[in-house]
C-alpha cells in the first residue's frame, strides 16, 4: 500500500489527468440516481429541446433528458463493461496460468483452440451469437467475456512461461507442491503487473465493443441508457441540423456528447495504463 | 601529443533511488598512459563498472556525474556534447562488455556488427573494413578468420564471442579500450585463450586499457597497474607486481588472503559406514541428445563430493537426475538403501526432505514477491509440518544458524538483500526440510570472493554441526581445493576421473584433468605467459572448440 502511495507521487501528468477521468467516471456511475436531474427513461419534455435550463443538453427524440440519460449511460455501458472485463481475466487468466503450468497436450490442444476462436474475426462471431442466443444482458456479457478472454488467455500464458522457467519454480516442484499453489503462490503474483495493465486495455476495447455492438442495435436495448445505443438514435440529426444560430446547431450536435464520453474515458483509461505499464516495465527514464 | 591519455581527476558520480541521488563514486582519481593497462578490481558494487563507463564520458540510466573532471587526450567529458561524445566513442574510445552474448545483435552477421562503427565513424569504407575484420580475426586466433564474421552470433561459442568483441573494438584501432569482466562468464580452459589474446592484441597496436574484473588471478596477468576500489573510494593504487607480492591497504590484504584459506582436517569416519548415496551407471538425455553416459558416483556420509568440468560436461545434469527434474533412460539412484523414483513427484515426501538443493543464481531461486520468512517458512510448513509461533521460531533459529539477523530479515523481500544474504537465505530455505544430503549447483560462482569466501565458512560449519553430506558442483578449482573430500572430474557427459581430493590433485593427472588444473589463474604475474610458452599448441588439441 506504501508502495502505490509512493509511486503515484512519481506519477506523470498525463496519469494524473487519466486518474482524474476515470475517477470523474466512477462518481458518475456510483452516483448515477443523485446526480442526474430526471429519471433515466421519462418523458419529461418536448422531443428535440435546445441546450437551454432545465434540460443543460436538451431533450432526444422521446424528451427524455440528454444529460441523465449520460450519467445513467456511465452506469450502463461502464458497469456491464467492468462485468464482462473480470469476467474475461478470470476465465482467461485461469486458464492461461493453468496450461502453461501444466505444458504438455493440455497446453498444445488449449493453445491451439483458442487460435481458432481468434482467427474469426470478434464482431462478427459476437453478432452470430448474439443472433441466435438475444440481445439479453446476461447474454452480452458472457460472449464477449468469452470472446476477450482468448486474448487474456495468450497474454497470461506467455507471462507465466515466462516465470516458470526460473529456478524458484524449480524449488517449488522439486518440493512437490501442487498445481495449483504453483500458480497461486509462485506465479500469479509475479504475473500481476502486466496483467494489471493488460486488464485497462482489455476493458477499452471490451467497452467500444458493447458501444459498437449497442449502435448496431445488438447490444444493450432501450430503454436503457447507454451510449453507443444514444449515438445511433441521434446521428442522423447531423444531417438535419441548422447551424445559422448555436441553439439549433446544439440539436446536431447532440451524437457528438455520447460519442465524446466514450472517447475520453478510453483516453483517460489509457493515459493510465501506459503509466503502470511503464511501472511494470522497471524502466528507469 | 602528450604521454598522459586519460585524467580523471575527483570524478563523484550519483544514482538515483528511492527518489534521491546517492553517491556512488566518491571522489576518485585515474591517470592513464598512452599503451598502459589498468587493472580496476573490487568487489560487485565498488563501482567499478561505473568508474570504467565513466571513462568514456557515459553513466547508465538513473546516473550523472555530478562533479570531476575527465579529460581524454585535452579534450573535457564532462558536460561535453553529445555529438563530442559521439566522435569519441567506438572510434577512439571503445568498450568490451561482460556477455558478449547478450552484446551481440542476434539479428546480425559478426562482420556486418564490426563493420558498422568504422564505416559510420567514415574511418574506413564497407569493403575496407570487413578485409580490417578478417584480419584481426586472424590476428585474435579465431578458428577460419575468412569465414567466421559470416556467421551468426549464436553460432559461435562464448569464448570467440567474446574474442569477436575485442576485435570489433579494435575496429578504429581506438586509443582506449574498456573490459568490463570480458572472461568472468567463461570456463576457465576458454578463459584463458581469451585473456592471451586481449593481450597480445592490445600490446600490438598500444592501445591503452582499463580492465575491470574481480578475479585478482586475471588481473595480474593483465595489468600495468592495479587499482583496488571499495564502495566507490579508491583503497590503493601501484604496479602491479609491487600490488601483488607487498599489499598495503587491510582490505587489499584480506582480498589476497581468501585465495590461501583451507577448510580444517575431519576426523576420519568408520570405513565400513555405507554410502549414502549411489548413483549407478546413470545416462540422461535431453530428447535425442545425450547429456550424461554411464556415471557412476558414490557418496558416503558426511563427506564433500566436488563435481568439477567445464560448462556442457553434464555436472548440473546429474544433480536434476539426483533431484527427480530429469529421469535417466537407463541406471538408477540408491539413497541410504533405498531406490529413487526417477521421477521426483513419485517419491514419498519424507524421503524428498532428505535430499535438497541450492542453485547457482539465488537471485532467481527466490521468488521476489516473497517475503523472507514466507521462503523459509514454506519448507518447513511442507515438510515439517510447523505452523503459527513454531514455525516463527524455527524461522528465527534458521535465520540465526545461517548469520542473519531475523528481526532485520524476516519481513524483507529478496531484492532488499544482497546476493551473499540472498545465497544465505537459500541454505536455509535447504536447511529447513532438515535435509542429510544437498546439492551445491555452483553457489559462489555468482558472487564475490570475500562473499564466496563466507558463504563456504558458512557451509564448512553446517556440515561439522549438522553432519549433512554435499556434493558441490563447481568449475572453480580454487573452491574445490577449498571444501571438497573428493573430486569427480567430468566432460561431456562422462566422468573422466574420480578418486580423493589429494589424488586427483596429485600428479600424474588424466589429460584432461591436466587442462583443467593448468588452466586456474595463478597469482604470479608471469604464469599466463609462462604457460602458453609451456602448452604451445597442445591446447588446440584438447580443448572442445
Amino acid at each position: 500500500m506504501n508502495n502505490l502511495v509512493f509511486h503515484l507521487r512519481d506519477a506523470p501528468v498525463s496519469a494524473w489527468a487519466g486518474i482524474v477521468i476515470v475517477a470523474f467516471y466512477a462518481v458518475l456511475a456510483i452516483l448515477a440516481p443523485v446526480l442526474a436531474p430526471y429519471a433515466e427513461s421519462a418523458s419529461v419534455a418536448a422531443q428535440y429541446q435546445p441546450w437551454i435550463a432545465p434540460h443543460y443538453l436538451g431533450t432526444d427524440a422521446l424528451g427524455r433528458d440528454v444529460m441523465s440519460r449520460l450519467i445513467y449511460g456511465a452506469r450502463n455501458t461502464v458497469g456491464i463493461a467492468l462485468a464482462t472485463t473480470i469476467l474475461a481475466f478470470t476465465l482467461g487468466a485461469s486458464w492461461g496460468l493453468l496450461a502453461a503450468t501444466l505444458g504438455g497436450w493440455f497446453d498444445t490442444i488449449s493453445a491451439r483452440a483458442i487460435d481458432v476462436l481468434m482467427a474469426i474475426p470478434p464482431l462478427i462471431f459476437a453478432l452470430l451469437i448474439l443472433t441466435i442466443t438475444g440481445t439479453s444482458v446476461v447474454a452480452l456479457i458472457l460472449v464477449i467475456a468469452i470472446l476477450d478472454s482468448t486474448r487474456v488467455f495468450r497474454l497470461s500464458r506467455a507471462v507465466a512461461q515466462g516465470i516458470l522457467t526460473m529456478d524458484y519454480i524449480e524449488v517449488a516442484r522439486m518440493r512437490g507442491e501442487s498445481v495449483f499453489w504453483l500458480i497461486r503462490k509462485e506465479v500469479l503474483p509475479n504475473a500481476a503487473s502486466p496483467l494489471i495493465a493488460e486488464f485497462g486495455l482489455r476493458f477499452c476495447f471490451v467497452f467500444l465493443f458493447i458501444s459498437a455492438l449497442s449502435f448496431l442495435g445488438l447490444g444493450i436495448q432501450p430503454p436503457t441508457a447507454d451510449w453507443g445505443g444514444m449515438v445511433r438514435e441521434s446521428a442522423k440529426l447531423i444531417a438535419f441540423a441548422n447551424f445559422s444560430s448555436w441553439q439549433s446547431a446544439t440539436f446536431g450536435l447532440a451524437p457528438l456528447l455520447p460519442a465524446g464520453a466514450i472517447a475520453l474515458l478510453t483516453i483517460g483509461v489509457n493515459l493510465v495504463v501506459d503509466w503502470v505499464l511503464h511501472l511494470s516495465s522497471g524502466l528507469k527514464e | 601529443m602528450s604521454d598522459i591519455l586519460l585524467d580523471m581527476k575527483n570524478v563523484m558520480i550519483e544514482g538515483r533511488s528511492d527518489r534521491q541521488w546517492k553517491p556512488i563514486i566518491k571522489g576518485v582519481d585515474l591517470t592513464l598512459k598512452r599503451g598502459e593497462i589498468l587493472g580496476l578490481i573490487g568487489e560487485s558494487g565498488a563501482g567499478k563498472s561505473t568508474l570504467g563507463l565513466a571513462a568514456m564520458g557515459y553513466t547508465k540510466g538513473g546516473c550523472r556525474i555530478s562533479g570531476g573532471s575527465i579529460n581524454f587526450d585535452g579534450i573535457e567529458l564532462v558536460g561535453a556534447s553529445d555529438e563530442a561524445l559521439r566522435q569519441l566513442r567506438g572510434k577512439r574510445i571503445a568498450y568490451v562488455a561482460q556477455s558478449a552474448a547478450s552484446a551481440f545483435n542476434p539479428a546480425f552477421k559478426l562482420i556486418n556488427q564490426f563493420t558498422e562503427a568504422p564505416v559510420q565513424h567514415g574511418v574506413l569504407s564497407k569493403a575496407e573494413a570487413q578485409s580490417d575484420a578478417i584480419e584481426l580475426y586472424r590476428k585474435i586466433r579465431l578458428p577460419n578468420p575468412e569465414t567466421i564474421g559470416f556467421r551468426y552470433p549464436h553460432q559461435v561459442s562464448g569464448g570467440q564471442l567474446q574474442r569477436a568483441m575485442t576485435a570489433m573494438a579494435m575496429a578504429c584501432r581506438p586509443d582506449l579500450i574498456i573490459f568490463d569482466e570480458p572472461t568472468t562468464a567463461l570456463d576457465v580452459t576458454t578463459q584463458i585463450e581469451v585473456l592471451a589474446a586481449i593481450r597480445d592484441i592490445v600490446r600490438a597496436y598500444n592501445t591503452a586499457a582499463i580492465y575491470i574484473t574481480h578475479d585478482l588471478a586475471v588481473v595480474a596477468q593483465m595489468a600495468d597497474h592495479i587499482k583496488v576500489l571499495l564502495r566507490g573510494e579508491e583503497v590503493e593504487q601501484a604496479p602491479a607486481r609491487e600490488m601483488l607480492s607487498n599489499p598495503q591497504e587491510d582490505y587489499t590484504k584480506s582480498l589476497w588472503a581468501v585465495r590461501e584459506f583451507r577448510r580444517a582436517p575431519r576426523p576420519p569416519r568408520d570405513a565400513n559406514e555405507a554410502p549414502l548415496l549411489v548413483v549407478e551407471n546413470v545416462s540422461a538425455a535431453y530428447g535425442p541428445v545425450k547429456i550424461l553416459d554411464n556415471v557412476s558416483v558414490t557418496i558416503k556420509r558426511g563427506s564433500t563430493v566436488a563435481v568439477v568440468g567445464e560448462s556442457g560436461s553434464g555436472k548440473s545434469t546429474l544433480a536434476r537426475v539426483i533431484m527427480g527434474l530429469l529421469p535417466p533412460i537407463e541406471g538408477g539412484i540408491v539413497y541410504d538403501g533405498t531406490a529413487l523414483e526417477g521421477v521426483g513427484a513419485k517419491r514419498k515426501r519424507g524421503l524428498k526432505r532428505h535430499i535438497q538443493m541450492i542453485h547457482q543464481m539465488a537471485d532467481t531461486a527466490l521468488n521476489p514477491k516473497h517475503r523472507i520468512k514466507d521462503i523459509i517458512g514454506r519448507p518447513l510448513q511442507f515438510f515439517i509440518g510447523l505452523k503459527g509461533a513454531a514455525k516463527e521460531a524455527r524461522i528465527r533459529e534458521l535465520l540465526t544458524l545461517i548469520e542473519l539477523d531475523p528481526d532485520e530479515f524476516m519481513h524483507r523481500f529478496p531484492s532488499e538483500l544482497s546476493g551473499g544474504q540472498k545465497q544465505r537465505i537459500c541454505i536455509a530455505r535447504a536447511l529447513a526440510a532438515e535435509p542429510d544430503f544437498i546439492i551445491c549447483d555452483e553457489v559462489t560462482s555468482a558472487l564475490d570472493q570475500l562473499v564466496a569466501e563466507g558463504i563456504l565458512r558458512l557451509l564448512d560449519r553446517l556440515q561439522r554441526e549438522l553432519d549433512l553430506t554435499y556434493m558441490f558442483i563447481t568449475h572453480d578449482i580454487a573452491t574445490v581445493r577449498f571444501i571438497a573430500d573428493e573430486v569427480v572430474v567430468m566432460q561431456h557427459g562422462v566422468i573422466v576421473e574420480q578418486g580423493l581430493k589429494d589424488d586427483i590433485f596429485t600428479p600424474p593427472h588424466a589429460p584432461y584433468t591436466e587442462l583443467l588444473l593448468s588452466s586456474v589463474p595463478e597469482m604470479d604475474p608471469d604464469w599466463l605467459s609462462n604457460l602458453l610458452t609451456a602448452r604451445d599448441g597442445k591446447i588446440a588439441q584438447v580443448d572442445p572448440e
